[in-house]
C-alpha cells in the first residue's frame, strides 16, 4: 500500500519538479543539487517512503504536500547513489526506526498510525544519532528552500524584479 | 581608471581587504595621490550580479572556507565550521551589512574608567576619545549618506518596524525610529533611493546602500592610484632585517605565490583574519607573530551581545518587505548597571527570509513547537539584540594544526560568553517580549546569536605596547610601516554596531599616513 502512494507521489513530484531548485552549500557543507528531477533510486522504496515520513515528522506542515518532502529526501538518496557509506546509513536507520516501530507492535515505521508514537521514537534515537542528524539538517534547506513552497508560508521571495516593495505593501499593515 | 602596478613596485601601499576599513582607507589614500594596492581574497561582484535568494547570495557572497570553533558558545555547536557570517568579495562586509551607523557614547571609550574592574574581563580605556572622534564621524556621516544626519531624512518605516515601535511606546520607550541608516532616502552621490526591496543582506540590487564597492573604491580607482587586486589571499607578511615590513605573500586567482613588495602595509581583513595573517607571518626576528610582543595578537575576540526575539502576531506582517534593518529602540543603550549589567544595548528591526528563518530561529530544533513557529511567518515581526560584550583574554583567535588548501593553517575561534554578555542578553530577551506582547503577540520566540556579522577586537589599540598590538593611528607598537585597518583594532565593543567607527578610524588614519608620508617619516 505504501508503495502505491509514494510512486503515485514520486511521479507527482517529478511532474511538477524539474528544475525547481538552485541549491547551494549549506553550513554544515553538505552540498545538494536539483538532482531529483533525474529520478534517483538508490534507497530502497520502502527506505525512501520512510524517509518521506520521517521527514514529516520532524516538520509538520498540514499545508505541505508528501511532494516537497520526498524532494528533500531526494537530496539525500541522491547522494546516496556515489556512497556506499552514505546509503548504509539511510539503509541502516531506517531498519532501526522499524525495528523500534515493531516493539511497539507496529509493521514498520511509517506505517505507525500515531504521529506521537513515531516522534518518540525518533526522540529515542536522539539528535545526536548520525542518522538523525542526516536527515534533519539535510531538512533545514532541503525543504524549506523549496520556491513552490514559500507561498504556503506567505514569503514571496525576490523582489528587486518587481521594483521591490516600495509600491507594493512594504507599510501596508493597519492594525497596530 | 584602475592603475596596476608592478609586483616589484615597492613605492606602493598595500592593504589587505576591501571591506569597510580596507577599502576606505585605499580609497582616501589614492584620494589624496598616494600608489595603493589593494589585495582582496574574494572576487568582484557588482550589483547586477547579487542575488534576491538567501542561500544562493550566501554561495555567491560569504566567506565559506572552513573555520573552527571552540568554547561554550551555541554557535560552536550549532555552525561548528562557521563562527562568523561575513563576506568574501570586494567590498567586503559591507556588501552583506544593514546599514545602521551610529556613533559610539562617550563612556565606551572609557570602559575600564567607567566600569571598573570586573572579573574575567580585559577591560581597558581607547587611547582616544570621543571629542577626538567627532569630526571623523561627521567625515564619515557625510561619506556614507547616514540618514538622520547632515539633513537626511529618515526612511520611512516598514510593516516590521510598525509593530516594533506600537509596541516599543506602549511599554514607554522613547528614542524609537527608523535609525541611522547608511541607506539612500533620497538620491545622493549618484546613487538612487531605496526601493524597500528587502534583501539588504543579499547586497543591496538598487546601489541605495552604502557598500565600500559602490560608494568607495570606484571613486578611489577613478584617480589612477588605486589598484584593487581580487581572487588574492594574502598568506604571509615578510619584513627585512631591520624589523621593517616590506611585502606580502599572496596565492592568486590560479593558486599561484605571488609576491608583492610594499613601503607599507595595512591589515583590514576582519577579525578572523587580520589575526591569523599576523600569526602565520611568524619569523625567527618575531617567533609570536608579527606586532605581537605584548601577545594580544588574536586576544579579545569580541562579537556583540546579541540574540533575536520575534514576535508572532493574529495578522500578517511580512515583514522581510522593505529594508531590513531600518528600526532602531536606543533606551536601554545607555550604562545603566542597576539593570545588572554594565554597558548597553539597542534592539534593531531584524528579518530574515523564509529559509534562513528554517536554519537560524532556533538552530537544530524540531518538531511541532518549530514548525508551528514557521507556520506563523508571515504574522512574525524581528527585531536584533545589539549590545556591548566584555573583551576576554581567552576568547581568541588561534591557528589550529588544520591547513587549507594553500598551506595556511586554519583559525580557530573560541568563545565562551562573559556572565555580563549573559546577564544583558537575558534581560535583552525579557523587553523584547515585552515590546510584543504589548501589541498582541500570540507567542514570542527568544533566537540565540546567530554566526557573529560584528567580529571586534583581536588587534586592540592601546596607548601602552605591553597592552595592545597598534597604538591610536592603528599603528602596530612593534613595527612602525605596519597598520591594522579593521574592527580588529577595537580596544572594546560598545552597544553600537561598528562600521561607522571602522569607516571613521580609516579616514582618519589616511590622514595620519599621508601627513607622515608628507613630512618622510614613513
Ligand atoms: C549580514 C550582516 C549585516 C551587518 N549589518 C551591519 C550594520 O547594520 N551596521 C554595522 O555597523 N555593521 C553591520 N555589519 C558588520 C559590518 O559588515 C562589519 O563590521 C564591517 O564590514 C567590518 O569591516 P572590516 O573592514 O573589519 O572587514 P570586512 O568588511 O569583512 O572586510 C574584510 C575583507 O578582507 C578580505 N580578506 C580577509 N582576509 C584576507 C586575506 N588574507 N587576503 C586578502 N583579503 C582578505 C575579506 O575577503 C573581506 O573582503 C553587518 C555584517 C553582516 C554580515
Ligand atoms: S531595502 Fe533598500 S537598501 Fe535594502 S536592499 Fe533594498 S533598496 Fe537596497
Amino acid at each position: 500500500m505504501a508503495k502505491t502512494t509514494l510512486a503515485l507521489n514520486r511521479r507527482g513530484f517529478v511532474k511538477a519538479g524539474v528544475g525547481l531548485l538552485a541549491m547551494t552549500v549549506m553550513p554544515s557543507g553538505l552540498i545538494v543539487g536539483n538532482a531529483w528531477a533525474q529520478m534517483p533510486r538508490s534507497a530502497k522504496p520502502d527506505t525512501f517512503a520512510a524517509l518521506v515520513q520521517m521527514s514529516r515528522d520532524c516538520y509538520p506542515h498540514e499545508a505541505v504536500a508528501d511532494s516537497y518532502y520526498a524532494n528533500a529526501v531526494s537530496v539525500l538518496d541522491e547522494a546516496a547513489r556515489s556512497s556506499e557509506a552514505d546509503l548504509a546509513l539511510l539503509e541502516d536507520g531506517v531498519a532501526e526506526l522499524d525495528a523500534a516501530a515493531r516493539e511497539k507492535g507496529g509493521t514498520d515505521y511509517k506505517s505507525l498510525p500515531d504521529e506521537a508514537d513515531r516522534v518518540a521514537i525518533l526522540e529515542a534515537m536522539g539528535e545526536a544519532d548520525p542518522f538523525f542528524q542526516k536527515v534533519r539538517s539535510n531538512l533545514v534547506v532541503g525543504l524549506y528552500n523549496q520556491k513552490e513552497l514559500w507561498p504556503i508560508f506567505g514569503y514571496e521571495g525576490a523582489s528587486a524584479d518587481q521594483g521591490g516593495y516600495i509600491d507594493r505593501g512594504f507599510d501596508d499593515i493597519d492594525w497596530v | 581608471m584602475p592603475a596596476p602596478y608592478d609586483l616589484n613596485d615597492d613605492s606602493v601601499v598595500v592593504i589587505v581587504g576591501s571591506g569597510a576599513g580596507g577599502g576606505t582607507l585605499g580609497t582616501q589614500l589614492a584620494l589624496k595621490g598616494i600608489d595603493t594596492v589593494i589585495l582582496e581574497a574574494g572576487s568582484r561582484h557588482e550589483t547586477w550580479d547579487f542575488i534576491n535568494d538567501e542561500w544562493d547570495s550566501f554561495a555567491q557572497l560569504a566567506w565559506k572556507d572552513k573555520r573552527r570553533t571552540s568554547g561554550d558558545w551555541r554557535v560552536s555547536k550549532d555552525f561548528p565550521n562557521l563562527p562568523a557570517w561575513i563576506v568574501k568579495s570586494v567590498g567586503g562586509s559591507t556588501v552583506h551589512w544593514a546599514g545602521a551607523s551610529l556613533r559610539f557614547q562617550e563612556h565606551e571609550f572609557k570602559t575600564k574608567t567607567h566600569y571598573g574592574e570586573l572579573a574575567d574581563a580585559n577591560l581597558l580605556d581607547w587611547p582616544i576619545d570621543l571629542t577626538e572622534m567627532e569630526p571623523w564621524y561627521a567625515m564619515a556621516e557625510d561619506r556614507m549618506g547616514v540618514t538622520r544626519t547632515n539633513g537626511i531624512p529618515g526612511l520611512p518605516g516598514n510593516n516590521n518596524f510598525k509593530v516594533m515601535e506600537a509596541g516599543a511606546k506602549k511599554i514607554g520607550y522613547k528614542e524609537v525610529h527608523t535609525g541611522r541608516m547608511a541607506i539612500n532616502s533620497e538620491p545622493r552621490d549618484d546613487r538612487g533611493s531605496c526601493l524597500q526591496i528587502g534583501f539588504c543582506f543579499q547586497g543591496c540590487k538598487s546601489g541605495a546602500k552604502w557598500s565600500t564597492l559602490v560608494a568607495e573604491i570606484p571613486k578611489g580607482e577613478a584617480t589612477g592610484k588605486l589598484e584593487v587586486r581580487p581572487d588574492c589571499m594574502v598568506l604571509k607578511i615578510e619584513h627585512n632585517d631591520a624589523g621593517k615590513v616590506t611585502g606580502v605573500v599572496y596565492a592568486d586567482k590560479e593558486g599561484r605565490m605571488q609576491r608583492q613588495k610594499a613601503r607599507m602595509i595595512a591589515v583590514a581583513g576582519n577579525s578572523i583574519e587580520s589575526p591569523r595573517l599576523l600569526l602565520n607571518s611568524a619569523s625567527s626576528k618575531f617567533p609570536d607573530g608579527l606586532a605581537n610582543s605584548s601577545g594580544q595578537v588574536g586576544r579579545n575576540y569580541m562579537r556583540h551581545t546579541t540574540g533575536s526575539v520575534y514576535g508572532i502576531f493574529e495578522k500578517p506582517v511580512h515583514m522581510y518587505r522593505g529594508t531590513t534593518m531600518a528600526g532602531i529602540i536606543r533606551d536601554e543603550a545607555k550604562h545603566d548597571p542597576s539593570r545588572g549589567f554594565v554597558g548597553g544595548y539597542e534592539f534593531e528591526t531584524l528579518s530574515l527570509g523564509l529559509p534562513f528563518m528554517a536554519a537560524f530561529l532556533d538552530p537544530g530544533k524540531w518538531g511541532r513547537d518549530f514548525s508551528s513557529a514557521m507556520d506563523g511567518y508571515a504574522n512574525m515581526a524581528g527585531m536584533w539584540i545589539v549590545g556591548e560584550d566584555m573583551p576576554r583574554a581567552d576568547n581568541r583567535v588561534t591557528l589550529s594544526d588544520e591547513k587549507d588548501e594553500h598551506g595556511m593553517p586554519i583559525p580557530d575561534v573560541h568563545f565562551d560568553d562573559h556572565e555580563n554578555d549573559t546577564a544583558m542578553r537575558n534581560h535583552a530577551y525579557k523587553q523584547g517580549a515585552a515590546i510584543y506582547d504589548a501589541v498582541g503577540a500570540v507567542r514570542t520566540i527568544e533566537t540565540p546569536p546567530y554566526p557573529s556579522t560584528h567580529n571586534l577586537g583581536t588587534n586592540r589599540m592601546s596607548e601602552k605596547p605591553e597592552d595592545g598590538v597598534v597604538n591610536r593611528f592603528g599603528q602596530a607598537h612593534d613595527i612602525s610601516n605596519l597598520f591594522v585597518s579593521d574592527g580588529s583594532q577595537f580596544t572594546t565593543g560598545a552597544a553600537e554596531n561598528p562600521t561607522l567607527t571602522i569607516v571613521a578610524l580609516a579616514l582618519r588614519q589616511a590622514d595620519h599616513i599621508a601627513g607622515r608620508m608628507a613630512k618622510g617619516e614613513l
